[in-house]
C-alpha cells in the first residue's frame, strides 16, 4: 500500500512538472492588447502592427528602432528634380509566403487598394498626396504625386502601407501572408499568436526559429507572468512601478525607450472657459508636470512644453513656459473673471497614464480653485462622445503617431484650436522640401501653440521593456508600434 | 435573554465600519484630497496608522471614506430591491397562480439567468461609470430575491385561519397583504436584507475594482485594490488593508445576519447565492 | 404531467423571446461605434462609411435583430466585427475553456463542501462545527478577485509551483490543462465552497429533525446511522439546487478570474468584445449563456414535478 501511495505522488509529481523546453530558438513575446485582426492595412489598433510589422509584413521602406527610414522592399530609389515623381527599384527574388512572387504589380495593388474610393484603410491620409501608381517593369515602381511631399519616404513606412498580394489579402485578418522573415503559423485567439522563421526570406534570416506573441492586459498578471517566467520578453510594460523589482534581479534586464506619444492634458479650446488663452495658461501653471511623470510613471518620461518629440532633433524645449507656479494660475484665473475657479469634466481613457495621471492632476487643479469631475471612459466611448462628440471639458491623451503637431492645423479636431496663422504655417511646411527651412517652420510652429497654451503638455510617453538577461536585438524605442523580432537572439 | 455570539461579534465589527464611516462624514486623520507623492508607500507608523498609499494619501483615512462608499452604495442597492422586490411578492403571492403571477415569477427567473458582471458592464457602459450606476446594478440584481423570498413566505400565510379571518371580514386582497402579511415577514426581510448588503459590499468592491464603481476623488475599497496590486510585492499593506477591511466588513455583517435570525426566529430561511 | 410540461415550454419559449431583445437592446444603446473603434483617431468619413457598409452597421435595427435571431436559429451566431471570424467557433474555442474551469472549481467546491457540511452537521454545536462554520464564515466574506492575486502571489512568484496564467491547452494532455486552471479553479472555489458547505449543515440538520429520522433512531439506529442512511439523501435536493445556480454563476462569473489569469475564455470574451463595441459578438454569447440558464432551470422544474407531484397542481 505504501508503495502503490508513493508510486501516485512520483507519477502526479512528473507530471505535473514543467515540460523543460528547449528555449534558446523560441522567444514568448507578451504584450498587453490582443490585436482584433492581422491585415495591418484595415484596422488602427496598434496591436496589430506589434505583431505583424516588419515580421510578417514588410513596405517599400522600414522604420529603424531609432526612428530612422531605412530601404524595405525597395532597395534604393530616384525623385525626379520637381518632387513630383518616385522611381522605386524593388529587391529581387522577394516571395510571399504562400510562394507567390512579390513584384511590381503587387506594389501597385497595395498601394492603390490603400487609397481606393472604397478603402477601409485607417491612416488614408497617407497616402492622400499620391496621384498615380505605375508599374515600369516587374521590379519597378513609379508613384506620381500631385504636390511635392517631404514625408513621402517617410509615410511608405508606416504598417498601414505594407505590400500585400491580391491572392491572399482577402483572408488577411485571421491568416496574413507578408514577404517578412517570419511566417504566421497559429492563433489561438484570446491566447496567443505563434509565427516561425520565412526559410526562404530574401534578407538575413531570422535567429529565431520561432516566436509566439501573448496577451496580458492585467498588470498584475503581466508582473506575475515575468516574474514566473511564463514569457520571455513583454513590450509596453504595463507598471512602471515594478521595474525597480526587475532591474535588482538578475535574471532580468529592462530597457526603456521613447516613443512618439506625446502626452497632453487636451482642453476644449471651443468651450469656456476654455477659449480664453488666459484660462488655459492658469490650467498649465497648475500642472506640476515632474509630480505627475513621478506619481503616475513612477519617474519614466520626459517632460514636454510643446507637442512634439523631445529626441527630434527640431524640438524646442518650451517647458519654462508653462512652468509649475500655483501662485500665478490663481492670478491668471483672476484676471479671466474666475477668482473662484470654475468646474469642468475630465474624461479619462483607459492607459494607464490617463487614469493615474488624471487623479493628480485634478488634485492639482483643485489646489488652484479648479473642480475637474473625473470619467472614466472605455476607448470606444471616449471615441464617440470625446473625440468624436467634443463634449468633454479636459481629456488626457497620447497622441502616439509620430509627426503629427499637423493637428493643430485642424480646426474640427477635437479640442477645436482655430488659428489661421498656425494653418498657414503647416500649409507651407508641407510643401516645403528644404531640410533647414522645414526646421525653422517647426520650431516656428511648436513655439505657436506653446504660447496660445492649447494644451497641456506633459510628458513624451517611454515605453518599457521586461526581457530576460541576455535577449539581444529588441528595439529600444518605438517609433512606429513594433516588436521587430528579425534581429532577436538569445545569448 | 442571552443574545447570540455570533450577533455580538458581528454588530461589534459592523458597528466599528459604521461608525468609522459615521465619523468621516466630520473627520479623517487626513485629507484625501491632498496628494503627496514624496510620502507615497509609507509602511504603518504612529503618523499613518495603516501607511500611505502610491499617492501619498494616508490609508486609514482611505478605508474611512470607503466604508462610506462602500455602505452608501449597498445600502441603496438593497433599498431599490426590497422597495421593488417585496410589492411584486406580495402582488404575486396575493393574486397566487393568476397571470400576473406568472409574469412576475417568470420575469424573476429571466433576471437571476442573465450573467450579473456582464449586465453591469453593459449598464456602465451605457451610462457612464459611476456609483450611481453600481447601484442600479447591484440593485436590479436584488429585485428577484426580494420577490421569491417575500412570495414563498407570504403564501405560506395566506392559509392560515387569521387570514381567512381577514378575507371573511371583506378586507381587500392589497389591505391584507400590508395589514396582515407584510408584519409577520418584516423578519424574515431584515436577516435577508443584512445578507443582501454583504452582498452587495462584496459587489460594490468587484465593480470598483474592474473600474465600475465610484470615480475618483471618491475613495472605494475595491479602486483601491485595483491601484494596489501592482503593488503588492513592493508595499504589501497598500494591498492586504483594503481587502481586509472588505473581508471583515462582510464577515461582521454575515455574523450579524446569522445572529439576528436566531434572535427573531430560529425557524426561518434565507437563501444566500 | 403532459399539460405542465407545455405550459413550461411555451413560458421557455416566451422567456427566450424576452430575452434575446432585452440583450439586443440593451447592447445595441451601448455608445460607440465598432467602425471608429477598429479605425481610430485618424479614420476618414468616407474610411468608416466604407466599413460600416462592410460590417453591415448600415442596416436599420429590426433588420438586424431579425438577421442575428433568425441565423442563431439555424445555429449561425453571424460573424465577429472585430476578429472577422465566424461567432460560433469562437465560442467553441472559448468553451472548451471556461466549461472545465467551471466543471473544475464545481467539483473543488462539492469535494470541500460535502465533507465539511456532513462533518459540522454531525457535530453539532461542538468545537469541530464552529470550526467549520467559522471557516465558512470567512470564506464567504473573501472577495474572489482579491483571493486570486494572493494565490498568484504566493504560488507562482514565490514558490513558482505553477504558472501565473495563461491556458496550456489541452493538446499537452489532461494534467497540464487541469494543472494551468488549478489556481483560478481555487479562487472560484472557496467561496462558493463556503456557501454549499453552509447550506449541507442546514438541510442536514433539518433533515435531522424530520419525523422520520425520528422514528429511524427511535428503532436503534445510532445518530450517525441516521445521518448517514437516510438524512443525507433528502438533505441533497436543497444542495442540488444550490449546485445548479452556482454552476450557472460559475460559468459566466469568472470574467474577473479569466481576466487576472489571462485565461481565454467566454468572460473575458465578453470582456473584450463590449471594449472594441463588438456587438454582435457581445449579444451572441450573452444570449447563449442566458439560453444555457433557462433550459438548466426547465430542466430542473421538470425534474422536481416529476418527483413531486404536488408542484404539478400548485403551479
Amino acid at each position: 500500500m505504501k508503495y502503490l501511495t508513493n508510486l501516485l505522488l512520483a507519477g502526479s509529481a512528473s507530471l505535473f512538472a514543467s515540460v523543460a523546453m528547449a528555449q534558446n530558438t523560441n522567444l514568448r513575446v507578451a504584450m498587453q492588447l490582443e490585436p482584433p485582426n492581422l491585415d495591418p492595412t484595415a484596422g488602427a489598433a496598434q496591436a496589430i502592427d506589434s505583431v505583424v510589422y516588419s515580421n510578417i509584413f514588410e513596405g517599400l521602406t522600414r522604420f529603424m528602432s531609432d526612428g530612422s527610414v531605412v530601404p524595405g522592399l525597395a532597395k534604393s530609389w530616384e525623385i525626379s528634380g520637381d518632387g513630383l515623381s518616385y522611381t522605386f527599384h524593388l529587391q529581387s527574388g522577394v516571395t510571399f509566403h504562400d510562394g507567390t512572387t512579390m513584384d511590381a504589380e503587387d506594389v501597385k495593388f497595395s498601394l492603390d487598394r490603400a487609397r481606393a474610393e472604397d478603402s477601409t484603410n485607417a491612416q488614408k491620409a497617407l497616402f492622400s498626396s499620391i496621384a498615380e501608381v505605375s508599374v515600369v517593369d516587374p521590379l519597378t515602381v513609379q508613384i506620381t504625386l500631385n504636390a511635392p511631399n517631404g514625408s513621402l519616404l517617410f509615410n511608405l513606412a508606416w504598417g498601414d502601407a505594407v505590400i500585400v498580394a491580391p491572392e491572399s489579402i482577402e483572408t488577411a485578418a485571421t491568416k496574413p501572408i507578408g514577404t517578412g522573415a517570419f511566417m504566421f503559423s497559429n492563433w489561438v485567439q484570446g491566447d496567443r499568436i505563434d509565427i516561425v522563421r520565412n526559410p526562404t526570406y530574401w534578407g538575413t534570416p531570422a535567429t529565431l526559429d520561432s516566436a509566439s506573441f501573448r496577451f496580458i492586459s492585467d498588470p498584475t498578471a503581466a508582473f506575475a507572468a515575468v516574474m514566473a517566467e511564463d514569457v520571455d520578453v513583454f513590450v509596453g510594460f504595463p507598471a512602471p512601478e515594478n521595474l525597480p523589482q526587475f532591474e535588482a534581479d538578475p535574471r532580468f534586464q529592462v530597457l526603456v525607450g521613447n516613443t512618439e506619444g506625446e502626452t497632453i492634458l487636451a482642453m476644449n479650446n471651443a468651450l469656456p472657459p476654455f477659449d480664453n488663452v488666459l484660462v488655459r495658461q492658469a490650467v498649465a501653471h497648475a500642472i506640476d508636470r515632474q509630480a505627475i511623470i513621478d506619481g503616475a510613471m513612477y519617474g519614466i518620461g520626459t517632460p514636454i512644453g510643446t507637442h512634439f518629440a523631445p529626441h527630434n532633433p527640431d524640438y524646442v524645449d518650451l517647458t519654462a513656459l508653462s512652468a509649475y507656479d500655483p501662485e500665478k494660475s490663481r492670478a491668471l484665473l483672476a484676471e479671466a473673471g474666475l477668482p473662484d475657479g470654475f468646474t469642468t469634466t475630465l474624461k479619462l481613457p483607459p492607459p494607464s497614464y490617463a487614469r493615474r495621471g488624471g487623479e493628480i492632476i485634478a488634485a492639482q487643479l483643485r489646489a488652484v480653485g479648479i473642480t475637474a469631475e473625473i470619467e472614466n471612459q472605455e476607448w470606444a466611448q471616449w471615441l464617440e462622445n470625446t473625440f468624436k462628440g467634443h463634449d468633454f471639458g479636459m481629456t488626457i491623451v497620447s497622441h502616439t503617431e509620430p509627426m503629427d503637431i499637423g493637428i493643430y492645423a485642424n480646426p474640427k479636431y477635437y479640442f477645436q484650436y482655430d488659428n489661421p496663422a498656425l494653418q498657414a504655417l503647416m500649409t507651407t511646411l508641407t510643401s516645403t522640401t528644404d531640410p533647414a527651412a522645414r526646421s525653422a517652420l517647426l520650431a516656428q510652429a511648436q513655439t505657436m501653440i506653446a504660447e496660445d497654451y492649447v494644451n497641456g503638455y506633459l510628458f513624451e510617453l517611454a515605453v518599457p521593456t521586461v526581457a530576460r538577461a541576455g535577449i539581444n536585438g529588441l528595439w529600444l524605442n518605438q517609433p512606429t508600434a513594433a516588436i521587430d523580432l528579425t534581429a532577436v537572439s538569445w545569448p | 435573554m442571552r443574545l447570540p455570539r455570533s450577533l455580538l461579534i458581528g454588530g461589534f465589527l459592523s458597528l466599528l465600519f459604521l461608525g468609522g464611516a459615521a465619523l468621516s462624514l466630520f473627520w479623517t486623520p487626513y485629507d484625501i484630497e491632498i496628494l503627496s507623492i514624496s510620502s507615497r508607500l509609507q509602511t504603518p507608523s504612529a503618523m499613518h496608522w495603516l501607511g500611505t498609499d502610491q499617492l501619498g494619501r494616508d490609508m486609514l483615512s482611505m478605508v474611512m471614506m470607503g466604508t462610506r462608499t462602500s455602505i452608501a452604495v449597498a445600502l441603496l442597492a438593497v433599498g431599490i430591491g426590497m422597495g421593488l422586490g417585496v410589492p411584486l411578492g406580495l402582488l404575486a403571492a396575493a393574486r397566487r397562480g393568476s397571470l400576473l403571477d406568472e409574469v412576475i415569477m417568470r420575469g424573476n427567473d429571466l433576471i437571476f439567468a442573465f450573467p450579473s458582471l456582464v449586465i453591469a458592464i453593459l449598464i456602465t457602459a451605457v451610462f457612464g461609470a459611476g456609483a450611481m450606476n453600481a447601484i442600479i446594478a447591484i440593485g436590479i440584481f436584488n429585485v428577484p430575491v426580494f420577490a421569491r423570498l417575500t412570495r414563498g413566505s407570504a403564501l405560506s400565510f395566506w392559509s392560515r385561519d387569521f387570514i381567512l379571518a381577514a378575507r371573511v371580514s371583506g378586507k381587500s386582497a392589497s389591505r391584507i397583504s400590508v395589514e396582515h402579511i407584510l408584519p409577520n415577514i418584516a423578519n424574515l426581510m431584515i436577516v435577508q436584507g443584512t445578507i443582501q448588503f454583504s452582498l452587495g459590499i462584496l459587489a460594490e468592491a468587484a465593480l470598483s475594482y474592474i473600474g465600475l464603481g465610484a470615480q475618483p476623488p471618491i475613495a472605494s475599497w475595491g479602486r483601491m485594490l485595483a491601484d494596489a496590486q501592482t503593488l503588492a510585492s513592493i508595499a504589501p499593506h497598500v494591498a492586504l488593508v483594503p481587502g481586509m477591511a472588505i473581508v471583515l466588513m462582510v464577515l461582521g455583517l454575515n455574523l450579524m445576519g446569522d445572529g439576528l435570525r436566531d434572535l427573531l426566529d430560529p425557524r426561518i430561511r434565507v437563501t444566500r447565492t | 404531467m403532459m399539460r405542465y410540461t407545455m405550459g413550461r415550454l411555451i413560458s421557455l419559449c416566451l422567456s427566450l423571446i424576452v430575452a434575446s431583445i432585452v440583450i439586443f437592446t440593451v447592447v445595441e444603446v451601448v455608445p460607440g461605434d465598432p467602425a471608429a473603434y477598429m479605425l481610430g483617431v485618424n479614420a476618414r468619413p468616407d474610411t468608416l462609411a466604407a466599413l460600416r457598409s462592410e460590417l453591415g452597421l448600415d442596416m436599420s435595427l429590426p433588420e438586424r435583430y431579425f438577421a442575428w435571431t433568425t441565423g442563431m436559429m439555424q445555429g449561425d451566431f453571424g460573424q465577429s466585427y472585430t476578429y472577422r471570424t465566424p461567432i460560433a467557433a469562437m465560442i467553441a474555442d472559448r468553451v472548451w475553456v471556461s466549461l472545465p474551469l467551471a466543471l473544475f472549481a464545481l467539483t473543488l467546491t462539492i469535494v470541500i463542501a460535502f465533507p465539511a457540511g456532513i462533518y459540522a452537521a454531525s457535530r453539532r454545536g461542538k468545537l469541530g462545527d464552529l470550526g467549520v462554520m467559522g471557516a465558512t464564515q470567512l470564506g464567504v466574506a473573501v472577495p474572489n478577485f482579491w483571493f486570486a492575486m494572493i494565490l498568484v502571489m504566493i504560488f507562482a512568484i514565490k514558490l513558482r509551483w505553477f504558472s501565473a496564467g495563461g491556458f496550456a491547452g489541452w493538446e499537452g494532455g489532461l494534467l497540464s490543462g487541469l494543472k494551468s486552471l488549478l489556481l483560478p479553479a481555487v479562487a472560484l472555489a472557496l467561496p462558493q465552497a463556503a456557501i454549499l458547505a453552509r447550506v449541507m449543515r442546514s438541510s442536514l440538520l433539518d433533515m435531522l429533525g424530520e419525523d422520520f429520522i425520528r422514528t429511524a433512531r427511535a428503532k436503534g439506529l445510532s445518530r450517525r446511522q441516521a445521518l448517514w442512511r437516510h438524512a443525507l439523501r433528502n438533505a441533497l435536493i436543497p444542495v442540488l439546487t444550490i449546485i445548479g445556480l452556482q454552476f450557472s454563476f460559475l460559468l459566466a462569473g469568472g470574467i474577473v478570474i479569466e481576466q487576472i489569469f489571462f485565461l481565454p475564455g467566454l468572460g473575458r470574451l465578453i470582456f473584450q468584445a463590449i471594449s472594441a463595441r463588438d456587438l454582435i459578438v457581445v449579444e451572441s454569447v450573452v444570449m447563449l449563456l442566458v439560453f444555457v440558464v433557462i433550459v438548466v432551470n426547465f430542466v430542473i422544474d421538470l425534474t422536481y414535478a416529476a418527483v413531486d407531484p404536488r408542484l404539478r397542481l400548485r403551479k
